[in-house]
């Protein structure tokens, strides 16, 4: 495919963003800065970076515990994101979310989601009201290996297929469900190739090339915007960190880690960019700096952020009645 | 209920119907969504006005109406289409999602439980989630044990979530057009046995508010408490009870969550006796809910014991004669009255 100068910097961009934002979360969950879980997104940023690359405003996306990435890639402010993370008020949810449920509607961002498998239904409802609306706006379902096993994910399915709802299930098979290997957990080699039990497209395409990832989105985006309804995209991907920050990841071999790290999306995006002459090592390392700051930045505003008022504690449980 | 408003006499269904349809046409957001809630699609020998409109009828010639984009049938996968509401409600939408027997909530509890509760919260308030969950609840049509429970305080249990049940058809009416207005979740439980009875609705637009109690009856010897069929067994129990020489208060919650604690209180501080009956199991349920109310906030005001006529911690059984035996009755709230008065 074409992929112009702009679009390599774009994707380098958002990816870094997502490496360095969860590199520095994990530095500061190690400090003891940070409360509860986190579930690190890092080794699978091409994944939301190429399927969010071609979105537009109003299209929505729905996320999963491990949702930093989306939200970065569907343009969450990392300023909140970070204060969010670390329980202040001026987090994207005043705090009351937290990792895990970190949202920005407003952006189109349904949320992460606690709950494995709770992502499809939305999704399914977010493109109904799309389509219902007029518009041609498309949502998003991003998930792991772990929820193909739900009975959400084929309820969900089956449920966009039948109204041919304009949603993409992206399915991040990182290969681990927690520490269960999706080898033991799934029937069939390929989560991709369930789609043909519901009459939609699937692929299951190299998780870790973000040009791969972003051409195979836009194809079932484009699809979806025109309302020949749902696909199936399966990326192929890996976590470099544990299922949460903490986990010893004894069911992981050092030789699956090294060839998996060896594959990066970053590096290869990089080099890649660079071979075929569509931008610099400065244009990369402009971008490298620039992040750094930005994530220093947030660190920063979080850390100098105050904690919720616990007159909060039950505020925003109810809309007051509008009608 | 305002006496110049102009009414006229229809079904507990029938309430429920016109509900929706002025509430459709009035938003354009508003659609239904659930098994058979129109019946029939795609089905090309069948005439709209032949087609089911719910498995009881209630929807019934809505889709002439509004079409089957607005009321839409789904496949039989709950999880997806009530967790597609949550959906389509953050981005715009006012979802009717019907789940056709309560009792099937294990099929979809996480759309309820952890997606549409939680989400205003979790989101720090920037996010609403404006949709009714209608569902069937109640016994007495020898459904049996996974088609008759009362699980209303499984949807109370849970902050975010509101829930209604009206006894009767005006309140039917005024209460689901207040949910569909309210913007939070709102759980709208129909009890099985109210569909065919008939009262006076008022005619266009009617609203009932969310949270508020009604005093059916005024007395001044003792509170009886009910909601949904119970609160209609109060008071035929009430009239009951006069022959006695008894003087009863009756309670209509129409609200379950959030309860009207103040006008339960402002009673039993008035008649200083309280009966609560309801259909719901009585282990962690409403009526100890309620007993509980009034033992920390009125137990000042308490005579006697309250009196707590529920089902037993049983399964709801199918034969006649078990079934019978098994749900609240206007004579079980009578003999619970007598009691707590001493009588």
């Amino acid at each position: 495919m074409n992929i112009d100068r702009d679009t390599v910097l774009k994707l380098y961009e958002t990816m870094v963003t997502i490496r360095d934002f969860e590199t520095r979360v994990k530095d500061e969950f190690a400090r003891g800065r940070i409360p509860g879980f986190v579930h690190l997104y890092a080794g699978e940023e091409a994944v939301a970076t190429g399927v969010c690359a071609s979105l537009k405003e109003g299209d929505t996306i729905t996320s999963t515990h491990r949702g930093h990435g989306h939200c970065i890639a569907k343009g969450c402010d990392v300023d909140g994101m970070m204060a969010e993370i670390f329980g202040k008020a001026t987090g994207l949810c005043k705090g009351k979310g937290g990792s895990m449920h970190i949202a920005d509607v407003s952006k189109g961002m349904l949320g992460a989601n606690g709950i494995v498998g709770g992502g499809p239904p939305l999704a399914c409802g977010a493109a109904l009201s799309a389509k219902m609306r007029g518009s041609d706006n498309v949502c998003i379902c991003f998930f792991g290996d772990g929820a193909a096993e739900q009975g959400t994910f084929h309820e969900s399915l089956n449920l966009a297929a039948i109204w041919k709802l304009p949603v993409v299930f992206v399915a991040e098979n990182n290969g681990f469900a927690e520490s269960t290997p999706v080898s033991y957990h799934c029937a069939i080699e390929n989560i991709a190739d369930r789609a043909a039990g519901y009459g939609i497209p699937g692929a299951s395409i190299d998780g870790m090339d973000v040009l791969a990832v972003y051409e195979a989105a836009q194809e079932a985006i484009n699809r979806a915007r025109k309302g020949l309804g749902p696909s199936l995209l399966e990326c192929k991907t890996y976590r470099y960190h544990g299922h949460f920050e903490g986990d010893q990841q004894l069911y992981k071999t050092d030789e699956l880690q090294q060839k998996m790290m060896a594959h990066d999306a970053i590096k290869n995006l990089h080099e890649t960019g660079i071979q075929q002459g569509l931008a610099t090592a400065q244009d990369f390392d402009a971008i490298d700096a620039r992040v750094q700051q930005k994530i220093e930045g947030a660190v920063a505003f979080a850390d100098r952020s105050p904690y919720p008022e616990l007159s909060e504690l039950d505020t925003d449980v109810y809309i007051v009645a509008v009608s | 209920m305002a006496v110049q408003m102009k009414t006229k006499t229809v079904t507990f269904a029938e309430a429920i119907n016109e509900a929706i349809r002025l509430e459709m046409r009035r938003n354009p957001r508003v659609f239904l969504m659930g098994e058979d809630v129109a019946g029939g699609a795609t089905l090309e020998h069948l005439e709209e006005d032949e087609a089911w409109g719910g498995v009881l009828g209630v929807t019934k010639g809505l889709v002439q109406e509004f079409g089957r984009e607005r009321i839409r049938d789904t496949p039989i996968s709950e999880s997806a289409y009530i967790g597609a509401a949550v959906g389509a409600a953050a981005t715009g939408m006012v979802p009717i999602a019907e789940l056709m027997f309560c009792s099937f909530i294990g099929s979809c509890m996480d759309s309820l439980l952890n997606q549409s509760s939680k989400i205003r919260y979790m989101f720090g308030g920037k996010a609403s989630i404006p949709m009714v969950v209608r569902t069937i609840i109640g016994g007495g049509f020898r459904a049996a044990a996974q088609h008759a429970q009362t699980l209303y305080p499984i949807f109370a249990h849970i902050p975010g979530l509101k829930v209604v049940a009206a006894s009767n058809p005006a309140d039917a009416k005024g209460l689901l057009t207040a949910a569909l207005r309210d913007g939070n979740p709102v759980i709208f439980c129909e009890h099985i046995a109210l569909y065919q009875i008939k009262g006076e609705i008022p005619e266009g637009e009617y609203v009932v508010p969310i949270g508020k109690a009604a005093v059916t009856r005024e007395g001044k010897d003792v509170t009886l408490v009910g909601v949904s069929m119970t609160a209609r067994h109060a008071l035929a129990a009430a009239e009951e009870l006069a022959k006695d020489g008894i003087d009863a208060e009756v309670v209509d919650l129409r609200t379950i969550s959030p309860l009207d604690e103040t006008t339960i209180l402002n009673s039993v501080a008035k008649t200083g006796r309280l009966v609560v009956a309801d259909e719901s199991n009585p282990v962690c349920g409403l009526a100890t809910h309620i007993a509980g109310i009034v033992a920390s906030k009125g137990f000042s005001s308490l005579h006697a014991p309250v009196g707590l006529v529920t089902p037993p911690h049983s399964p709801v059984p199918f034969s006649p004669v078990l079934e019978d035996a098994y749900l609240p009755s206007p004579e079980k709230i009578v003999a619970a009255a007598r009691a707590v008065c001493g009588k």
